[in-house]
């Protein structure tokens, strides 16, 4: 019989590499299930992840650019820019209060990192996220501007700070739903609340000076601005990706605080 | 050597039911709430030690409520003990339920890719094993169709067949052996019998008598969270028999 590699691996080295190789394994196989689950029963597939928040764009556009004309230039584009990102933000936190009870079985009977399920999810996400910004590319060309080489530097550094903050307020809002299942409801409202605090449709510039330090008391604020920034003018600022980094850190201290405290107990509760 | 040890485990679960009320009612009412957390526990196990050798088989037995899925979710690691201590020796890996952790959507093969790593294989490990995992459950022909497809008999034969390769030092099994036709029920019972020759350790819940007598080495009778009697199973499966009998005899004439 073929001894397996986690109970041979007596040296603790290389029982740590399986550990991350499973780990990573993992991670992989629950993104993969979580692609194709959902482009299975649908034509259109990826289709889908880019019309919705090119939809948005569009109604924001008439009722903001052209019934309520706000004086942004080139607006069709300026609410692109921040809504493909925001998107993956805002369907992470609408889904996160179920991640794990849609796992409930797997979780009363398999100990496995439970994190990963939140992890995957907000990944997949991400990946539609990626995927949408040869869209933003096209816009950008039909619109005679051009992408920068800034993108290159750019766009790594804020998807990295864009899913420590999803995953840390996702991984808060899934654990505490196990105890209270109100959550949900409570977390659509969040979205809501969070869309129009964020400068999406506007930018924090038009806000008067006394609402300007409530936006930026945003964590998710810095993080779209800068998207913005990057896609239209092809400039990132370090200030600004400091204070995303900076929200990162909490989102993932509160989220980590919280997982680690409940995650003993989903089992029981779940 | 021992594979699993419990020492004085007690384990009660809180009425988080008070929670699930919803966060308003909790907060309006937050002394009361930590109160009854506190108060209203209910005692799932209470000091409960048994000691389980390896290669040994043991049957858990004992009236619904009795602690047994509890005293399997301890040994699985996925809850932990209020008081005493489990030991668990190595790999663990639990039968699961009829399509729990499967995907309707996957095919079967990338069923037992997503099983075999949640259940803690490396994806390596259970490439490796796949071709064996797909003979065993016999199911060539529907491998690449969508799980949704398959029969529930089709569903537990991939199942137990992932189970069988993960190559198990202590394998958990909570009711489901009776699934699939006869051609491979005798085959589980087979598989099962090659396990206790390669000094697998396991743990059985089950309700079917016949099936315990035939397996087990040992048995543990539980009833509201504490051991009633551990042994010989034909001696306490006649002794819990017995009980049943006297209990549904005094709830009938009661009744009546």
């Amino acid at each position: 019989m073929q001894v397996s590699s986690i109970s041979v691996a007596h040296d603790p080295k290389a029982a740590q590499e399986v550990y991350w190789e499973h780990l990573w394994d993992l991670v992989v196989i629950l993104t993969q299930k979580e692609m194709k689950s959902r482009y299975k029963n649908s034509a259109l597939g990826y289709v889908w992840s880019v019309a919705n928040p090119l939809l948005f764009a569009v109604i924001y556009y008439i009722v903001f650019g052209q019934i309520m004309k706000v004086p942004i230039e080139n607006y069709a584009l300026f609410l692109m820019a921040g809504l493909m990102p925001w998107h993956w933000l805002a369907n992470s936190l609408s889904a996160a209060p179920n991640i794990f009870l849609a796992n409930a079985t797997l979780i009363k009977k398999v100990r496995f990192p439970r994190h990963v399920l939140v992890v995957s999810y907000v990944l997949n996400e991400g990946i539609h996220f990626v995927l949408s910004i040869p869209v933003i590319m096209g816009f950008l060309l039909l619109n005679g501007m051009s992408p920068s080489w800034n993108w290159l530097a750019g766009i790594p550094l804020l998807l990295v700070a864009e899913f420590l903050i999803v995953y840390g307020i996702a991984v808060t809002l899934a654990s505490l739903n196990l105890f209270f299942r109100d959550l949900e409801r409570l977390s659509a409202l969040l979205v809501t609340v969070l869309f129009f605090l964020t400068p999406i449709t506007y930018a924090s510039a038009m806000a008067p000076a006394q609402y300007r330090s409530l936006l930026y008391a945003n964590p998710v604020a810095p993080l779209i601005e800068s998207w913005r920034e990057l896609f239209l003018h092809g400039q990132f600022s370090w200030l600004w990706i400091g204070a995303c980094y900076l929200s990162a850190l909490g989102t993932l201290l509160v989220g980590s605080v919280v997982y680690w405290r409940m995650s003993p107990k989903f089992a029981e509760v779940i | 050597m021992t594979a699993i040890c419990f020492e004085h485990v007690s384990k009660w679960y809180p009425r988080y039911q008070s929670l699930s009320y919803g966060i308003k009612s909790s907060l309006l009412h937050l002394p009361q709430t930590l109160r009854s957390l506190k108060r209203e526990r209910i005692r799932v196990l209470e000091d409960v030690s048994f000691q389980i050798t390896k290669g040994e088989i043991v049957g858990l037995i004992g009236p619904n409520g009795a602690g047994k899925s509890t005293t399997l979710a301890l040994m699985a690691g996925v809850v932990e003990a209020e008081a005493g201590q489990v030991m668990v020796g190595s790999r663990v890996s639990p039968l699961l339920e009829l399509g729990a952790g499967f995907h309707f959507d996957l095919t079967g093969a990338e069923n037992i890719l997503l099983h075999g790593v949640l259940l803690g294989l490396t994806r390596r490990e259970v490439v490796s094993k796949m071709k064996a995992i797909i003979a065993f459950s016999e199911l060539e022909g529907a491998i690449d169709q969508p799980l949704r497809t398959y029969s529930s008999g089709m569903i537990a034969r991939l199942g137990f067949s992932i189970a069988c390769h993960l190559e198990p030092e202590i394998l958990l099994i909570d009711e489901i052996l009776s699934v699939g036709d006869l051609a491979f029920q005798l085959k589980c019972n087979a598989k099962i019998d090659e396990f206790k020759r390669q000094q697998v350790t396991m743990v059985l819940v089950s309700h079917s008598m016949p099936h315990v007598q035939r397996l087990c080495d040992r048995v543990i009778w539980l009833e509201k969270g504490r051991i009633i009697a551990e042994g010989n199973p034909a001696e306490i499966l006649k002794e819990y028999d017995k009980a049943t009998q006297l209990r549904h005899a005094v709830d009938r004439s009661s009744a009546a």
